[in-house]
């Protein structure tokens, strides 16, 4: 098992024709992932040759998917036109949507996100590298050869440090790692993945990488304390990021005292999370977890 | 991004809000005739992006032009907490009967915005919300409904404004909400907003935070940047297009992912702690594609600070191959002959790592040492800068 994301997801790709949309497709191809169509309004009934494997273009995310059975879509199209992207997304009732792009501004994103409560997507991202379940599937742009299947289940908002992770632990191998996304607001928290995660018979721990900003890990540590049984190491980046300086990610900044990662750390052990002070130590506190 | 009080009350101003007449100077003389033009007597405000300007002396009132020349004078160049005042806000004085709060912003938690108001305004809103909350209302604002009239009157309501206010706090609460969602701004406060004796509703100072993400709509905030404050080495980054952002320490730092980078600004802390307190010089996340111009451009910018002893570049090979980098490394030298001075510590896994590795040994740059780890590698740059 996984989550989200299984053997059996057909993925659409919003923005398949741009350079990033056609690259990403080629490579989740390449391991695997069943790429069923793609989206342009303006090219509907052509279609994309990827090394052999030919995508069939469609106009809208509903015609894709009334043909395909779709039920995974990964949106790469610039920010300027991701919000009506992911409003179609929604309206078309698609299982889950996964946003890529970097950028976006955040009105648009609290509006996608407030306009899908209540319908049957579930949004990953935005500013997110996806989600892959080795071996399974992958949607969106995480290499699919640094690892492969196995017991740990990755939830994390930083893209390198969730590839470094998974190389960290690659002779051991995970159900399935999901980027979250570094934005302000996103769809998929931890805590969605925590429990996932917890009702996944194939996760034997968990390994949840944080930053600073806001307050979700604060949050997720609650949670695992109440609801998680699994052993979960943790991570938190941006001990050394001064107050008031975005680090990188539009999410990542230490307002006052909240955001901190010390304050994060303190909550997730405090929860019985075992936090590592770099991801090397993350990654062998996983490994005398689950051994190996 | 966040704007001096005047840029604030100028945007505030074009959306409707009712605000005092003003102007802002960076000459005594200019004050001088900004308060001639007001002929009444006027306040003099600091423009620093910093609270507490009244308690450090950054705010002061004058009854006539002279006196405004004077008191810019005094403000003009003071150091408030670390931020030094290029300029003043000159506006008509108000006499205020009461002073209240307004304000709309991202809740990041809830995933939705918020209103905030009260009727006790004119405090630090912080302190208030601990000490006070009740005296704090708090209305979740749907993000695909937005603040009408109806909504507007809901705020005002639950703050509990007196009536003979009433209306007009409605309508600067719905003029305020077209200043925070057409403008893309996460923060839009009006603290205080206050009533003269005259009845009258005005907003006598704001706040605001515009969302950088959605410059690509708003040309016109690109003139509100305070380029005079940043730091050099920010400013030529931003240039370039480098995500860059200066720090005090001396290891020099460059990455590919934001949530990297800020990870190796910590584990080069922690080495550095061995070393008599070495900390990261910076922050420079290169992104995906490590090109040899990126690599050249980012080492160029970090290698020009002087504070700089060695540097750490830390790359995972995801999407990028480590070849790739390591060519772009090896390149990037090439192109900046005699300015690369300081030793480099590369750390390359990931993708293609060997190939990356034996590029950099066949190479054999004198200034560059590869370590396996990052652990490792953060300790030995720690090391090359003690």
């Amino acid at each position: 098992m996984s989550i989200f994301l299984t053997e059996n997801s057909k993925v659409i790709v919003q923005g398949i024709t741009g350079s990033e949309g056609r690259k990403h497709t080629a490579r989740m191809l390449a391991s695997g992932t069943a790429v069923v169509g793609g989206v342009n309004p303006s090219k509907a009934g052509q279609s994309v040759d990827f090394d052999g494997t030919t995508v069939p273009v469609f106009g809208s995310v509903a015609d894709a998917m009334k043909e395909t059975g779709a039920d995974v879509t990964v949106v790469f199209v610039p920010p300027k036109f991701a919000k009506d992207a992911v409003l179609e997304a929604v309206d078309a009732q698609i299982g889950m949507a996964v946003v890529i792009t970097e950028g976006i501004p955040v009105h648009d994103s609290t509006y996608f996100w407030a306009h899908a409560q209540g319908g049957s997507t579930r949004i990953i991202g935005p500013n997110c590298p996806g989600l892959i379940s080795p071996g399974r599937s992958n949607a969106g742009i995480i290499p699919a050869n640094i690892t492969q299947a196995g017991k740990i289940g990755l939830v994390s908002k930083s893209g390198t440090l969730t590839y470094q992770m998974m190389y960290e632990l690659r002779d051991i191998g995970f159900s399935t790692a999901v980027g979250i996304g570094g934005d302000p607001v996103i769809g998929t928290t931890h805590i969605d993945c925590l429990q996932a995660f917890q009702d996944d018979p194939e996760t034997e721990a968990i390994v949840m990488i944080g930053e600073i900003g806001g307050d979700a890990e604060e949050r997720a540590a609650d949670f695992i304390k109440a609801n998680v049984t699994k052993p979960v190491v943790g991570y938190v980046a941006g001990f050394t990021a001064p107050e008031g300086k975005t680090m990188g990610h539009a999410g990542a900044i230490v307002s006052g005292s909240a955001g901190t990662a010390a304050a994060k750390q303190e909550a997730l052990e405090a929860a019985g999370v075992k936090v590592g002070k770099t991801p090397s130590e993350a990654a062998r506190l996983m490994r005398e977890i689950v051994g190996g | 991004m966040d704007l001096f009080e005047y840029q604030a009350r100028d945007l505030l101003a074009s959306h409707g809000v009712p605000v005092l007449p003003g102007g802002v100077a960076e000459t005594p003389e200019e004050a001088e005739a900004i308060a001639r033009e007001i002929s009444a007597p006027v306040v003099v405000k600091a423009q620093v992006k910093v609270g507490g300007r009244g308690k450090a002396g950054g705010v002061k009132l004058a009854d006539d032009p002279e006196a405004a020349k004077a008191r810019a004078q005094d403000i003009l160049g003071l150091d408030i907490k670390g931020h030094i005042t290029h300029r003043v806000m000159v506006a008509q004085a108000s006499d205020i009967a009461e002073e209240y709060y307004f304000s709309y912003l991202l809740d990041r938690s809830n995933r939705t915005f918020l209103a905030m108001a009260s009727v006790e305004g004119g405090v630090e809103i912080e302190t208030l919300a601990v000490e006070r909350p009740e005296a704090l209302a708090r209305v979740p604002v749907d993000a695909s409904v937005g603040v009408d009239a109806q909504k507007a009157a809901e705020i005002v309501d639950a703050a509990g404004f007196p009536a003979e206010v009433r209306d007009q706090v409605i309508a600067i609460a719905v003029q305020l909400w077209d200043v925070f969602s057409k403008e893309d701004a996460t923060l839009v406060e009006i603290n205080p907003l206050a009533k003269a004796p005259d009845g009258t509703v005005l907003a006598l100072d704001a706040k605001v935070t515009l969302d950088e993400n959605a410059s690509f709509r708003h040309g016109e905030h690109d003139a509100l940047e305070d380029s005079a404050a940043a730091d050099p080495l920010e400013a030529a980054a931003k240039e370039k297009g480098l995500n860059y952002v200066k720090l005090d320490g001396q290891v020099g730092i460059i990455g590919n992912g934001a949530g990297l980078v800020m990870s190796t600004l910590d584990v080069v802390a922690y080495a550095g702690e061995e070393f008599g307190g070495v900390r990261p010089a910076n922050f420079l996340d290169i992104g995906g594609g490590a090109s040899a111009q990126v690599m050249a451009d980012g080492l160029g910018v970090i290698l020009s600070d002087p504070a700089v002893k060695s540097v750490f570049v830390n790359v995972f090979g995801g999407i990028t191959a480590c070849d790739a980098v390591a060519d772009g490394i090896v390149s990037a030298l090439g192109l900046l002959g005699d300015e690369a001075t300081k030793p480099l510590v590369v750390r390359l896994d990931g993708n293609n790592v060997e190939e990356g590795r034996r590029i950099l040994a066949e190479a054999a740059h004198p200034l560059v040492t590869v370590v396996d780890t990052m652990d490792g590698a953060a300790r030995r740059a720690a090391e090359l800068a003690a």
